[in-house]
């Protein structure tokens, strides 16, 4: 909780642009009214004194003061260029575009049935302008479902699937799985394919049977038997309890533990063996062992670990079987398996006594107890004889390879932070299309010191970029003061990866040196930062927060993530595995890593364009609506008369327009979805900000200075001197009102349909409806029964039927509409013609592939084709070894629970959805901390329920 | 967000498949393309070119004359006793000739014309009851503040019609009189009945409800605007139903101009008398003009104008030109738009990723 960070209001780019923009009208506002006010003034001195006959002044006021109060009536007047009821606009269609989330199917996840969910309204624009994902990767990439895929034993290779002709089978969801039906005590949910490793155990292949006896002795699990056969497992890794559940299904079942024995069911029959000692794991080591004597009296050491460290003790009679296991090996890390290699070796009696004598008095020495102890354990872990390997896949959750390639096709740039270890990380990296094989290079930031650390960064720089300049790193000062500096984005040839673990990064993130990082790591099309805390992560996402001016997004499943979602512009929560804490501090919140590209690519973009749009053509319409009373003042003696009837100007923004616009920014999509995630680039233009700036604003301001100058002097030279064709008046204030208003109607609506791309019936209702609504209207306030209610709120009685009858007025209706229309289409048709924005081109492209439905994107499984090798049990930690030894899991059950093992979040513990559920244990510590290091895992990993959504 | 469905299964939570929930109503995507606005620039050059002619061909059929007499002829001497405002109750005639070239044929409609006169300030077109007008009794006698100062007499009577745009009603007549050539002056008829909206006669302007009194005694308590010379119910001493507030004078000076210099309808040709059947005939006229309204005030000028009228209303050329100007712009746009097409669009070269 303490690591959780600040709760900041969030706010988007665009409402802060928007609030700039409201004060710099407010400044426009002011001038106007000042240059009105002024124009007051000297007309009041030229002419309006002349005119006190007719129209005295009000208690003999001077010119001066007339000016004044002008001043103030032309703020009332011009108030429409300040867009409030923007605001109140903004947040429908926000909160509209928020339920699309909700609503989406394609993010709904039916496996724990979770739809989608927009947790704020006040984001969804930024959705579009993502330029930093930074994501945890443990629930959020990764399934944190380890499952035991293939292993090599004595040599000889299981778990592939071969066909009648020898060809090597894809696995897929239909592939025939393994029958354990002869085995009551099997775990259901375990699956494998290959029926050559069940026949070699029903054979009593004597390696198959040592290999699974090792798999159920040597580890840290705890076994729990609620009901006779259903057991529960308990891992502090994930690995370990794939592989003990792998043994169990193959006829080696752990069934319990006490601190010196292990008592499993070999094949039918009940064990107990005597658990001597455990060697257990650390960073070092990279390998845990058992000593246990059997049933039988023999004494066995039993050890798995990485596989160099393993080679080094193995026994001389074993190099024929090493090359083969190394083939097997190198096939297994290349699909992106997590390897271990087994091996066991039979000890003497004698010797093992001896050994024993000394290991007690070396762990109650007290001073260097550690090292004595390591030189125990490496005596007696030699000359050990190979038993084989296993190949553990750490799942990834569905599509999250293609999510990737499709982020960084969209120009992307995806961090991963995670409190897993380096080669976990790179791992994971790989296989989910991170790093890539065909990049350049991958740099590796591991230092320990400052100095170190710094210059590791240095040299990916140069390397990256040879020939880079010190200086012009920074764009040039902005306006308004800000005094921190904004890095530009440097343009690297090739592609790099960076991987930085948790205390290089300690000091990277130091002030000093902070800078250096982030420009490094932003050259690189991929960063990994290893073994982070909560805060650093945090601290990672605010540095490019930072110095960068570009939108970032943080996706995580876990306690430890919420600091950098809240960090985040835009925080995301993987909900429905690991409890509630990252989604209850998230912004957005769905099941799957994968709906990220839709609620990017999709939602996000359709929700920026949309506001955007909406915006600029919001701004326009009241931009051109107010202009008109400004070029009138000219011509009433600035004496803020308006142009429009009061009635007009009330329902303008509140009637006439809202629909259309708010039609327009709830259903608009230049492209629907399918175009839209197979051109991800067109996610581009959102993240440099294009479709609304200062200068977009700008460029609506102009246009509608053109148009409100359209809208009052055609009008006005249509109609002076004008009469009706019976000779009757139509220049009169009332019908030049009702012509200018209805003048404007019709231009911004024509103007709205240009900027709609996508015309739903709706839409076309909304437009059409809100003109047919302002003649309604307008007739009905015209109508004789109105003006005799109220003589004084209705004046404009029968303008309507006296001026709208008349041909000039509607051929100056034409006009004015021609008039506004044409730079519009003229200016957009060049920009289409001569550089069209990617969006013009994808829209053509649908135009021309209309007739023919777009081809289905493509979902192939990506194989890396890499030799990386891992190295030990990924997420093991030391000291459970001692733990399982020494019995206090025994006598203290309720708190020993609480002090480790029942972190039961990261897995589908099915039965509880909120997995590692919030709030706090019975001892009062905090349960939702998740330990970054030391990772938890309990039982049935194994689901293969289908997924219809899939 | 949204309301838990009440809905129990596996799936409860699944969002309906609608199409409006998923985004994907039907709908038609236009595209600006070269097909589309190419014609279109085209065609709409042509619409304008053709409204442009005709409305030029139209508005070239009417005929006006405008006269200025503000210091015209005789009326020199009326504009300099008008200076005085202490003159102001003295009357002051002059007249004016002119002469048509041209006959104007048809309906002949007689303007008079103020320039500079600002109708549309907010104060002055504030200054007015609307309630007053229509013929309610209470605002008769309690004029809405609006018309201040022009609201109440120094003795406290309560004015009608009330405000300041009633007060400065344009209160010159003219009479029009033909030289038959070779004979004596004929006076032309005017109609000076229904020239006002039909809305504004019937609706907007009500006497107050008179039961069986007279209409001066319907005004009994109240004053005339200051600067009048008859009351409101003497308006037109030749026809007592023009009278009170339905006067068509009264209401056609009601209806505020829009824009600074304006013209109003003063009268209509009675075509009933023969010589005037087909219009005004060419040759000279006099005008002889009760010259009252005073103008040295605003700086401002004071016209006649006679013109006969089409469908399309007066004579303003101004929307013809737009319409033709606007059509070769059009025309020279879609000729530029389609070069630029041709050279750069067609191939589709630039739609290339």
């Amino acid at each position: 909780m303490q690591n959780c960070g600040k709760s900041t209001f969030k706010r988007t780019s665009i409402d802060r642009l928007m609030n700039v923009l409201v004060l710099c009208i407010f400044g426009f506002l002011a001038i106007m009214c000042t240059i009105l006010a002024i124009g007051n003034y000297f007309w009041e001195l030229n002419e309006g004194s002349q005119f006190i006959v007719f129209l005295p002044r009000q208690d003999g006021n001077k010119a001066a003061f007339s000016s004044f109060l002008t001043f103030w009536s032309y703020v009332i007047i011009l108030n429409t260029v300040v867009p409030i009821s923007l605001y109140v606009s903004v947040e429908i269609i926000r909160l509209g575009n928020s339920f699309y989330i909700d609503w989406d199917r394609k993010m709904y996840y039916a496996r724990n049935d979770t739809p989608a969910e927009a947790r704020t309204t006040t984001l969804n624009e930024e959705l579009g302008q993502i330029k930093y994902v930074f994501s945890d990767k443990t629930g959020t990439l990764t399934q944190n479902i380890m499952t035991f895929n293939k292993c090599s034993i004595n040599g000889k290779s299981y778990g592939e699937v071969y066909d009648y002709t020898g060809q090597r089978l894809e696995i897929t969801e239909h592939t025939e799985t393994v029958d354990f039906s002869f085995n009551q005590l099997a775990d259901p949910r375990f699956v494998f394919h290959d029926h050559a490793l069940v026949e070699a155990v029903k054979l009593e292949n004597p390696e198959v049977h040592a290999f699974f006896r090792l798999l159920a002795l040597c580890h840290t699990v705890m076994a729990e038997e609620k009901k006779e056969g259903e057991i529960f497992y308990q891992a502090q890794s994930p690995d370990e309890g794939a592989l003990v559940t792998a043994a169990r299904n193959f006829g080696f079942v752990f069934r319990s533990r006490t601190p010196d024995s292990v008592s499993i069911m070999e094949m039918g029959k009940q064990c107990s063996y005597e658990l001597l000692a455990i060697l257990d794991f650390n960073n070092v080591r990279k390998r845990m062992s058992v000593i246990v004597r059997s049933p039988e009296g023999k004494l066995s050491l039993y050890c798995k670990g990485a596989d160099t460290i393993i080679y080094e003790r193995l026994h001389q009679s074993c190099s024929k079987l090493m090359d083969v296991t190394t083939d097997h090996l190198n096939e297994f890390a290349g699909e992106g398996l997590r390897t271990l290699v087994l091996a066991y070796k039979d000890l003497d009696e004698e010797y093992f006594n001896q050994w024993q004598q000394r290991h007690h008095e070396a762990s109650t020495d007290l001073d260097d107890r550690e090292s004595k102890l390591d030189q125990l354990y490496e005596e007696i872990e030699k000359d050990l004889l190979l038993l084989g390997a296993t190949a553990i896949e750490d799942k990834l959750q569905d599509g999250v390879p293609q999510t990737i390639e499709q982020l960084s096709k969209a120009d992307i740039k995806i961090w991963v932070l995670t409190g897993d270890k380096q080669e976990t990380a790179e791992n994971i990296g790989y296989s989910c299309n991170l790093l890539q094989e065909e990049m350049n290079e991958v740099f590796i930031v591991s230092g320990n010191s400052p100095e170190d650390v710094r210059q590791e960064l240095r040299n990916a720089r140069t390397s990256m970029k040879p020939d880079a300049v010190e200086d012009s790193v920074f764009l040039p000062e902005r306006t308004l003061g800000k005094s921190v500096k904004v890095l530009t984005d440097e343009v690297v040839n090739g592609e790099y990866g960076l991987v930085i673990n948790g205390h290089s990064l300690a000091y990277a993130l130091e002030h000093s040196m902070e800078l250096e990082f982030l420009r490094t790591a932003c050259m690189c099309k991929a960063v990994i930062c290893c073994r982070v805390t909560p805060l650093q992560k945090a601290q990672v996402v605010q540095l490019v927060k930072k110095y960068k001016q570009a939108v970032t997004l943080a996706i995580g499943d876990g306690a430890n993530d919420v600091s950098m979602i809240k960090a985040a512009h835009i925080g995301v929560g993987i909900s429905g595995q690991e409890g509630m804490q990252a989604v209850l501090s998230s912004d957005y919140s769905f099941a799957q890593f994968r709906f990220l590209q839709r609620l990017l690519l999709v939602h996000g973009r359709w929700s920026y364009l949309r506001m955007c749009k909406f915006l600029r053509y919001f701004f326009y319409k009241n931009f051109t609506f107010t202009f008109v009373h400004f070029w009138y003042a000219f011509f009433c003696g600035f004496s803020a008369q308006t142009v429009y009837d009061e009635w007009f100007i009330t329902l303008y923004n509140l009637m006439y327009t809202a629909l259309p616009v708010l039609g327009m920014s709830l259903f608009d999509q230049d492209v629907n979805d399918v175009w839209s995630f197979q051109h991800p680039q067109l996610y581009v233009p959102g993240q440099l900000n294009l479709y609304f700036s200062k200068k977009a604003f700008f460029k609506c301001a102009l246009h509608s200075v053109y148009s409100s100058l359209v809208l009052f002097f055609i009008p006005y030279l249509a109609m002076c001197n004008t009469v009706r064709d019976d000779g009757k008046d139509v220049a009169d204030y009332q019908s030049f009102a009702l012509l200018t208003q209805t003048c404007l109607l019709f231009a911004v609506s024509i103007q709205l349909s240009f900027e709609m791309t996508y015309w739903t019936a709706v839409n076309t209702f909304f437009v059409l409806g809100s003109l047919a609504m302002y003649f309604a209207v307008t007739f009905t306030m015209y109508s004789n029964g109105m003006f005799l209610m109220l003589p004084s709120a209705f004046p404009f009685i029968g303008a309507a039927r006296n001026s709208l009858n008349q041909p000039n007025v509607w051929l100056t209706i034409l006009l004015t509409s021609i008039l506004c229309v044409l730079p519009v289409v003229t200016y957009r048709f060049l920009l289409i013609q001569l550089c069209p924005t990617i969006n013009d081109k994808v829209m053509f492209k649908v135009r021309q592939a209309k007739a023919t439905p777009p081809p289905p994107t493509r979902r192939t499984r990506i194989r890396r084709t890499s030799s990386r090798r891992s190295g030990y049990a990924f997420s093991h930690a030391q000291g459970y070894g001692d733990l399982v030894t020494s019995g206090r899991f025994l006598r203290r059950p309720a708190v020993s629970r609480s002090s480790g093992f029942t972190h039961i979040g990261r897995t589908t513990t099915g039965f509880s959805p909120m997995g590692r559920s919030a709030g706090y244990s019975p001892t009062g510590r905090l349960q939702n901390a998740k330990v970054p290091d030391v990772e938890v895992t309990s039982l049935q990993m194994y689901r293969t329920i289908k997924d219809p959504a899939l | 967000m949204g309301k838990a469905k009440v809905k129990s299964g596996p799936l409860a939570r699944r969002p309906d498949n609608s199409a409006f929930k998923q985004q994907r109503l039907p709908a038609w995507s236009p595209m600006l393309t070269a097909n589309t606005v190419l014609p279109f620039f085209y065609f709409m050059a042509l619409i304008c070119m053709l409204l442009g002619v005709w409305l030029l061909l139209t508005v070239q059929s009417t005929q006006e004359m405008k006269l200025d007499y503000t210091e015209a002829g005789s009326c020199n001497l009326c504009y300099i006793k008008r200076q005085n405002a202490s003159n102001a109750a003295q009357s002051c005639t002059c007249s004016v000739m002119f002469s048509i070239q041209k006959a104007f044929k048809g309906d002949v409609f007689f303007y008079y014309g103020l320039k500079n006169f600002h109708q549309n300030l907010r104060r002055y077109m504030d200054s007015r009851d609307d309630g007053q007008m229509v013929g309610r009794k209470r605002n008769l006698k309690n004029p809405s503040s609006y018309c201040q100062p022009f609201d109440k007499d120094q003795t406290g009577v309560p004015i009608a019609p009330c405000g300041a745009v009633a007060n400065s009603i344009f209160n010159d007549s003219f009479t029009l009189s033909y030289h038959q050539p070779g004979s004596y002056r004929v006076r032309i008829p005017l109609l000076r009945r229904g020239i006002t909206w039909y809305t504004d006669e019937n609706v907007k302007f009500r006497n107050p409800k008179t039961e069986n009194l007279t209409l001066a005694e319907v005004f009994k308590d109240t004053a005339r605007p200051l600067y009048w010379q008859k009351p409101v119910y003497e308006l037109d001493p030749d026809d007592p139903t023009n009278n009170g507030f339905i006067n068509e004078d009264l209401i056609i000076w009601m209806r505020e101009a829009a824009f600074p210099n304006f013209k109003k309808l003063y009268g209509v040709l009675n075509r009933a008398d023969e010589v005037f059947a087909k219009g005004l005939p060419a040759g000279n006229y006099t005008i002889d003009i009760n010259y009252n309204f005073p103008v040295q005030y605003f700086r401002g000028r004071k016209e006649v104008v006679l013109t006969t009228l089409t469908w399309f209303g007066g004579q303003n050329h101004f929307l013809p030109v737009a319409y033709l100007v606007t059509s070769s712009l059009i025309l020279l746009l879609a000729v530029v738009l389609t070069v630029i097409w041709w050279k750069f669009g067609k191939a589709g070269k630039n739609m290339q990723e």
